[in-house]
Formats: structure tokens, sequence, C-alpha cells
């Protein structure tokens, strides 16, 4: 459905646009507040970045968080890349219906939910509580994700290309690792980053795992934003989001080449 | 192009083509196979010898099994009775890799993300083959399909044409017993189709290899193998060189799957040794020069290709066959032939054609004329099936 | 014979890509609820953990028999007849349907806009809507606290354009939850909605043209209609979450009423009442059990028809 925009189309894309932009603009554009008073400008300064520096506290966090986000996404790509497979290739298995049901419902499941459910796993079994639970935690939310995107590309794939694989010699497994994961790897990248920003920003789920030492940086943040705004955290929040627009970027440009690859050789069939 | 070593026509009929030498061992049978999807009988007890060097062609509407049959030689589907035998070894079990058949797949299947060297290469490398002895013999391959020099390219990089040459060469130089390919021509244009049929019947000439197809295009399957088999929901209807499924269909199915046909319905009136006469409904009484063995009273049927039926402003004065006046309901203009629908006194529509050798042969003959059309008595088919 | 052994070789391999996640899902998912059931039927205590009866395997067959008998019903009765649990409940279920609407209502233009665009712009806009998902989340809720508050930018910009004579407060009412929950749930109800709507064949409100329809007219009639499984699987992606939100009505919100993950985030971390938590979730997820099997059934359909 394509026939040009309209005046309305266009309203609505440049208001829902702004509503969304506006916000996290004015957030980074306060970072740069000289003034004390948030409300207050007064005049562009990086002093806000300077503090962030001296910070210990807030810098152990974020250094803690990019771990359990780091192991966690790694984690969640192998075991939610298997699950779709076993989604799309799997077929008509035992206990699908309640496969897929477990594969789809920590999508929408309230994390408050999740976060206390695990916990009281992790009490039950009486693991020592912190980083490690935390990174399990998180590995469990985020693998769904991780199915989902993997799967909407697995179901776009020509399985021939499988079989012409082994059809030329090529065992199984082998065929899967040298055809199928290298064409599919720009959704399992997407999916990978997808899972490491969904680990750096969750705050309920790792609040109920987490045990005495293991402060994330968004449980930091939080702690300090119940407080009153303060500049320090517009500086942490803008650097985030730069470091995010640029990982975005470069899995743009990373899918772009595949998408364009996959265009041109099915293109004219 | 009729002087061409390589048209069907032309060319000497296989050397171990049944019939020809009985005591020929089949390279693939089929053996009472049957393979079922969910309950549904894709492939139902079919059994087919295939021997070497023959270029076979199956041939059926989409869904009727044709594909199946294939895969279940390729190794991606397991029958679920009978027995599949290569060089008369059961090949239950074998999983595709380690099969030596190798396929052209319909969509081609190259390698998106390899280049086309690394395509062609792909099978070989499978097999711990030489370095050395890889670039030589993708070297010789992408030269018998004319790719010299597109081994650095990518696939999104060629032609169409191109790309069906790649799946080709591809699937030839792991130098397998049987190559299958699966509707190997059906994503070219008409015009580069038509070229590519001469160059894959020339490359099997010269290389001599089994040659199994799968196509749903009777044209593709008539003008390129040794033998076709036409297959229907399942089953093969009939197996036999494309002349005699043209000319000798065994049942009214085959008789209107392969070309245009005129179907008579008809009672036996009786039989000798070189032909029969029939009481058609419709129609009236025709003689076949061709010996019927069934009881007079039969319920019957005669084929007759719109070709064979000739169209005329005046009565025929030869008596052999069957002669009738009608009258042209429509004609339908193709350049070359001309189809015309002839409506008999009796009722009975019939269609029959002929080329418009004269430039002026088709104004000749006008919608609503009354005409004579007749036919010789060898031009039909009896079928009792 | 090898090759029999092959084969079944194989098959285990496959059933491995079955098994490893089913396990984990099983391990990590599905028995944390069971765990978090089996409270929901304890008493708390002065303990660690802070809750009575823990299950004790050593006591073999006599400690299981005295495990169930200890289990009671008591905190769902609790639950029953304290009215705060009852209104936090419904507070919920009620700021989650409007603020699904509210969704329905400006999604839904942005959207079709969206899918109208050129296939060029239309990736450009996706990431458009998905990016500021993909900053965080608590950063995005702590701008709108910026932006919301008494000397904050919107009041500037209100006073300053002549639209108001005096603050107004926005922080910590219903309204700041209200743009929180739209703000942060946007790309959610978007995207169901654009894939739906990019897949409609544009030659259908042609036709209806060209039979007569106007086209606010054939909106009505053929748009929306087709449009439906986009419209329900975003309202569910927004609803399910949305009824268990607890850091934007925490951060925005104010502290007279609460919605049930801040009663539930209480009862655990202030109260200690690990029971009361647990038979709080039991009841919002036996409330949000019929539209998650919905949801589910719409997504395996959904991957299953591609």
């Amino acid at each position: 459905m394509r026939r040009g925009l309209s005046v309305f189309n266009v309203t609505a894309l440049a208001l829902g646009l702004a509503f969304l932009y506006l916000p996290i603009v004015i957030l980074v554009i306060y970072s740069f507040n000289a003034s004390r008073l948030v409300t207050v400008w007064g005049g562009w300064s990086t002093r806000w970045y300077l503090a962030l520096l001296s910070d210990n506290a807030m810098l152990e966090a974020a250094w803690i968080s990019v771990r359990i986000a780091f192991l966690s996404a790694t984690a969640a790509t192998v075991l939610g890349t298997l699950a779709a497979v076993a989604l799309v290739r799997g077929g008509r298995f035992r206990g699908r219906v309640v496969f897929s049901g477990l594969v789809y419902a920590p999508l929408v499941m309230p994390e408050i939910i999740t976060g206390l459910a695990l916990l009281l796993l992790f009490v039950a079994v009486d693991v020592e509580r912190g980083f490690w639970t935390v990174t399990l935690a998180h590995a469990t939310l985020t693998m769904c994700f991780v199915t989902v995107v993997v799967q909407s590309r697995l179901l776009s794939f020509d399985m021939s290309l499988e079989e012409a694989a082994r059809d030329l010699g090529c065992p199984p497994l082998k065929a899967f690792f040298t055809v199928t994961l290298p064409l599919i790897f720009p959704a399992v990248a997407a999916g990978w980053m997808l899972a490491f920003t969904l680990s750096l920003d969750d705050l309920v789920i790792a609040s109920f795992t987490t045990g005495p030492g293991s402060v994330t940086l968004p449980m930091r943040i939080y702690s300090e934003v119940r407080m009153g705004v303060k500049p320090e955290i517009n500086a942490v929040s803008t650097i985030m989001i730069a470091l995010v627009a640029i990982g975005v970027i470069v899995a743009a440009v990373v899918t772009k080449r595949g998408a364009i690859v996959r265009e041109r050789a099915t293109g004219d069939r | 192009m009729m002087d061409s070593p390589f048209n069907s026509r032309g060319r000497t009929w296989p050397r171990h083509a049944p019939g020809i030498d009985p005591g020929a061992k089949p390279l693939v049978r089929f053996d009472a196979v049957t393979k079922r999807f969910g309950g549904l009988a894709a492939v139902e007890r079919l059994t087919l010898d295939i021997f070497d060097n023959e270029f076979i062609a199956l041939l059926g509407p989409s869904g009727c099994g044709k594909s199946t049959l294939l895969r279940m030689l390729a190794g991606f589907e397991q029958p679920d009775e009978g027995r599949i035998l290569l060089d008369g070894a059961d090949i239950a079990g074998v999983p595709p890799h380690r099969r030596p058949v190798n396929m052209m797949f319909q969509s081609y299947a190259l390698f998106p993300h390899m280049t086309v060297g690394g395509n062609v290469a792909f099978g070989l490398k499978q097999e711990d083959v030489p370095k050395a002895e890889i670039d030589g013999r993708v070297r010789d391959i992408l030269k018998l399909v004319q790719l010299e020099g597109f081994d650095q390219r990518k696939p999104h990089q060629l032609s169409g044409g191109q790309r069906q040459r790649v799946a080709l060469a591809r699937a030839l130089v792991k130098r397998p017993r049987v190559l299958l390919l699966d509707e190997p021509l059906s994503a070219l244009d008409r015009k580069l189709r038509e070229e590519t049929r001469f160059e894959l019947m020339e490359l099997q000439h010269r290389i001599g290899l089994t040659f199994i197809m799968v196509t749903h295009d009777q044209d593709e399957a008539m003008a390129m193998s040794d033998r076709i088999g036409v297959m229907h929901q399942g089953r093969l209807v009939q197996v036999a060189p494309p002349a005699q499924i043209y000319e000798r269909p065994n049942s009214r199915w085959v008789a209107g799957f392969v070309g245009d046909v005129n179907l008579i319905e008809c009672q036996l009136v009786e039989s000798g040794p070189t032909g029969s006469a029939l009481e058609c409904a419709g129609v009236g009484r025709l003689s076949i020069a061709q010996s019927v063995d069934a009881p007079p009273g039969s319920a019957l049927c005669v084929a007759l290709r719109p070709e064979k039926v000739d169209v005329a402003s005046l009565p025929p004065d030869a008596a052999d066959g069957s002669h009738f006046a009608g009258r042209v309901l429509d004609i339908g203009y193709l350049g070359d032939l001309s189809i015309y629908r002839i409506q008999l006194e009796s009722g009975f529509v019939l269609k029959a054609s002929a080329a418009n050798r004269s430039r002026l042969a088709a104004a000749r003959i006008a919608r609503g004329d009354s005409v004579f059309v007749s036919w010789s008595s060898d031009a039909g088919v009896v079928l009792t099936q | 014979m090898s090759e029999r052994t092959i084969a079944a070789r194989r098959r285990w391999a496959s059933r491995l890509v079955i098994v490893i996640p089913a396990l984990w899902l099983a391990a990590f998912f599905l028995v944390p609820f069971l765990i978090v059931l089996k409270l929901s039927l304890s008493q708390t205590a002065v303990a660690q953990p802070p809750y009575v009866p823990t299950f004790d395997l050593a006591a073999g067959w006599q400690g299981l028999r005295d495990f169930f008998a200890a289990l009671s019903a008591g905190n769902y009765a609790l639950l029953a007849s304290d009215s705060l649990y009852v209104t936090s409940y419904l507070r919920s279920l009620r700021i989650a349907a409007i603020s699904t609407l509210i969704l329905l209502v400006i999604g839904y233009p942005v959207a079709y806009g969206i899918a109208r665009a050129s296939r060029r712009a239309q990736l450009v806009l996706v990431a458009a809507v998905v990016l500021p998902f993909l900053t965080a989340f608590l950063i995005r809720i702590y701008a709108w606290v910026n932006i919301l508050q008494r000397e904050g930018l919107l009041n500037d910009a209100l006073l300053g354009l002549g639209l108001i004579g005096d603050p107004i407060v926005w922080l910590s009412t219903d309204t700041a939850i209200y743009i929180g929950i739209v703000y942060s749930y946007f790309p959610f109800m978007v995207l169901p909605l654009y894939a739906t709507l990019e897949k409609m064949d544009e030659s259908l409100l042609e036709a209806a043209a060209d039979l007569g329809c106007p086209w606010w007219k054939a909106f009505w009639l053929i748009t929306v209609p087709l449009s439906w499984p986009g419209i329900i699987a975003g309202a569910l992606l927004c609803f399910i979450p949305i009824a268990g939100e607890f850091v934007i009505p925490d951060l925005l919100g104010g502290s007279d009423s609460l919605m049930i993950g801040q009663t539930l985030w209480t009862e655990f971390f202030t109260n200690k009442d690990w029971p009361a938590a647990a038979a709080l979730a039991v009841v919002l997820l036996v409330v949000l059990l019929v539209p998650i099997a919905i949801y589910q059934h719409l997504q395996a359909r959904e991957m299953g028809s591609r």
C-alpha cells in the first residue's frame, strides 16, 4: 500500500516522531547545561561529564551492567537461535504448543512477575545472588526476543540452499554452519544487539535477582532519580544514548549489506 | 533446426532403452515406492527403471508427485514403502550428502555469500579433494558451461542464464552417477529457455551422463528427453519415448494432458485384425485402422489430434477414413496455425488445426462457413482407459 | 548398519536443538512459576528465607505430607478482603485499557503514514520508531521527569506562550503516567499495525473508489477490518505489560493510589511479605492469562503462516 503521503499522513508522522524524539533531545541538551539547577540554562559546559568520571559507584555499576549485558546477550543468542531453529525446522514435534508458549510468554509477561519468580527459584535452590543470577535471568528473558528476530529471518530463508549443500556432500550440521548461519547472521547479530540493550536497560528483574554488591547501572540511576533530577544523570543518559546510536548505525550498515546481497540474489526470480 | 544432431527427432535412441536391450541393468530402480504426507499419498506404489546415459523426463501437473520422486532419489525424503536401488544397491538410510547423485535446484540455490568459484568448488571441498585438483576441475567445468573468467563473481552479479549454468556446473563437477534437474528451465524467460534446451541436450550427449528431469512443461519434456514418464496423482501412467506418448497415448488422461485432443466417446461395433468400426454418439460411424481387444458393445474413446483433421470447403473424394459436414463456430488465429472449432450436423463440436502455409490461407475459411472435416483411418487412437 | 547409527545420531542432534532451549525455559521460566504458586500458599515468617513451610527433602514422605498440610489459602483471603489490593488491580486494568486505547488512536495514523511512504522511506521511518526503544527505558522516563516537573520545560513553554497563567502540576498525576506509558509503548503499537498495513494491497482501495466508495468510507470498510490482526496484536503487546508496569507509575505517578506492580514491589521489598507478593503475582497472572494465551496463539499463527 504505497500511494504517496497525504498532508494528514505527513502531519501524523511529524507529530509522532516529535513526540518520540523531543524528550531525548532535551535530555541531551540539558546534559551540557552548566547550571546545577536542571531547569535553568546556564550556558554550555561538560562539567557533569567530568563529575561522572569521579563517581566511582556509578562507573562500577556501569561496568557490572556492561559485563552482564555482554554475557547474557551471548547466552541468549545461542539459546534463542536454537529455539528459532527448533520452531522453524522442528516440524510437528511433541510438545510444540507448550514449547512455543514458553518462548512467546516472556515477551509480554510483566517484568515484575518474571523477576519475582526467578528470585524465588534462586532462593529455592539456594544459590548466592548477584552477578551470575542477574546474568541468568537476563539470558532467559532476552533469548525470547532473539528467537523472534531469528525466526522471522529463518522463515524467509530458502531451504533449498541448505539442501543444495547437503546434496553436494555436506553433512547437515556443517551445512547449517557453512551456509545457513552466514546468511542469517545479520538477524543473529541484530538479536544479540537487542538482547544486549534489553539487559542494559532492565531495572525490575535485576532488582529482584541481584544480591549485595552487584548494583547494576539502571538500579543505580533509579535510586538517584528517586531523589529528584540530577544533572549527572543527564550526562550518563546521554552517553548511553550515544552508545546505542553508534551500535544501531553499525547494525544498520551490517544488515543493509546483508539485505542488498539477499535482494540481488533473489531479485529477478 | 531439423538437421541438428541434438534434435530429439533426428537423434538415435539411447543404447539401453527398454525393448532395445532387454538384458541391460537399470542404473536407478524405483521398486513399488510409496510416500505419504500426512496420510495423503504423494507417490503410490511407483515402479520405474532408469538406464545408463538416458535422459528421462518426469512430466505431470503440479502436485502429481514428480518432485517428491526426485527428492527421494536425492535423499531429502524417505520412502514409506518400497525400495530405491542405485547400481543395484538399496540406498535407504544413506543421507543426501553421501549419495552419488547431484541435483540442480529449481531456484538454483546458489550460495549468495560465495563466489561462482566458491559455489562450484563447494562440493569438491566436502570430499577433501586436493586444492590443485579442485582448481583444475572448477576451471574445466566452468569452461564446459561457457563461464570462463566468471569465478570471482558473486551470484547476484550474474544474469538468469548465467546463474542457471553455475547451478549446472556446481552439480556436474562432482561427477555424479545421476544428475537430477528440478524444473531446470522454469526460471528463464521463453527465448532463453528454448536455447538452453539445446545446450543441455548437447551437454548430456557430450559427457554421457544419466539425466532425470522433472518438468510440468510438455514441450520441454518432448523436445529434450529420450523417454517421458507421465505422472498423475502419484502414479506413473505411461512411460515411453516422446513420439509414442503423443501418437499412442495409453489413456484419456495422457491424451488430454499432452497436446490438444478431441475425445470422442464411442461403442465398439466390431474389431478385426487390421481395423475396427465404432459407433460414436454425436458423430457417427468411424473406422479406425487399429485392432481393439474388447468385446463388441464396449464403451471406448477415440482420441483425435486437431492437426490430423482436415478442413475443406468441398467434400473430400477419397473414401478412406471418415468425413462429416459441419459449420465453423469460430477460428483462433495464432499466426503459424489456425484453430477451428467446427460444429458437426449432429451437434458435436470438433477442434481442427491447420498450418497457415500460404499467406492468404487464413482468409479462405471464415466463421459461419459450411465446411467438411475428414481424417484418415489411422489418424485416431482407440483408448480403452 | 553404520548408516543407521549415523541416522540415529543425526536424529539425536536435531532433537538437542529442541531439548536445550526447552530445558532452559522450563528451568528458568516454568519452574519459577510453580514456586511462586507454592509460595503464595505459604505464610510469612521471621526467618531466612522469610516464609514457612520450606520444602525439606530430607524429611522424606512425612515431610512432604507436613509440607502440604501447612499450605493455606490465607493470602488469597487477605487479597480479597483488603480493598487496597482490589483497587490496585482495578486501577492497573483501567490504566492499561485507557492507555492502550490512546496508543491505538495515536499509533494508527503514524503506522498508516509509514505504510504509505516509499520503500526507502519506510525503512528509515521504522528505524526512527524503533530507535528510542533501544535507548534505555529508564532514561526515557527520566527525560519526562525533567519535562513534567513544576519548574520543567512543559510549564515553561506553556507559560511563555501565555497559554496558562500559573504552572500546572503535571508530575505525580495520572496524566503523567499516561504520557509516560504512551511514550514508552509507542513502538509496540506502531510496529504490529505497520506490519499488517504494509501488506495490504493498494488496489483494494482503488477498487473501492472505482465502485463509488469515498476514501473515508473505504478506510472504515476496508483498511480497518483488514488490519484487525495488527490492532489485536498491538493492543495485547501493550495491554499485558502495562497492567504489570512498575517503573512508570513509580517515577511519574503520585503516591496516593498505586498500580498493582507498585503494590507487589512494596509488599516484597518494603514489607518483606514474600507470600503476599507471590499471591499478588499469581492473581495478576490469572487475570492476564486469557490475553496472554490469545497473544501466543496469534504469534504462533503469524510465524506459521509466513
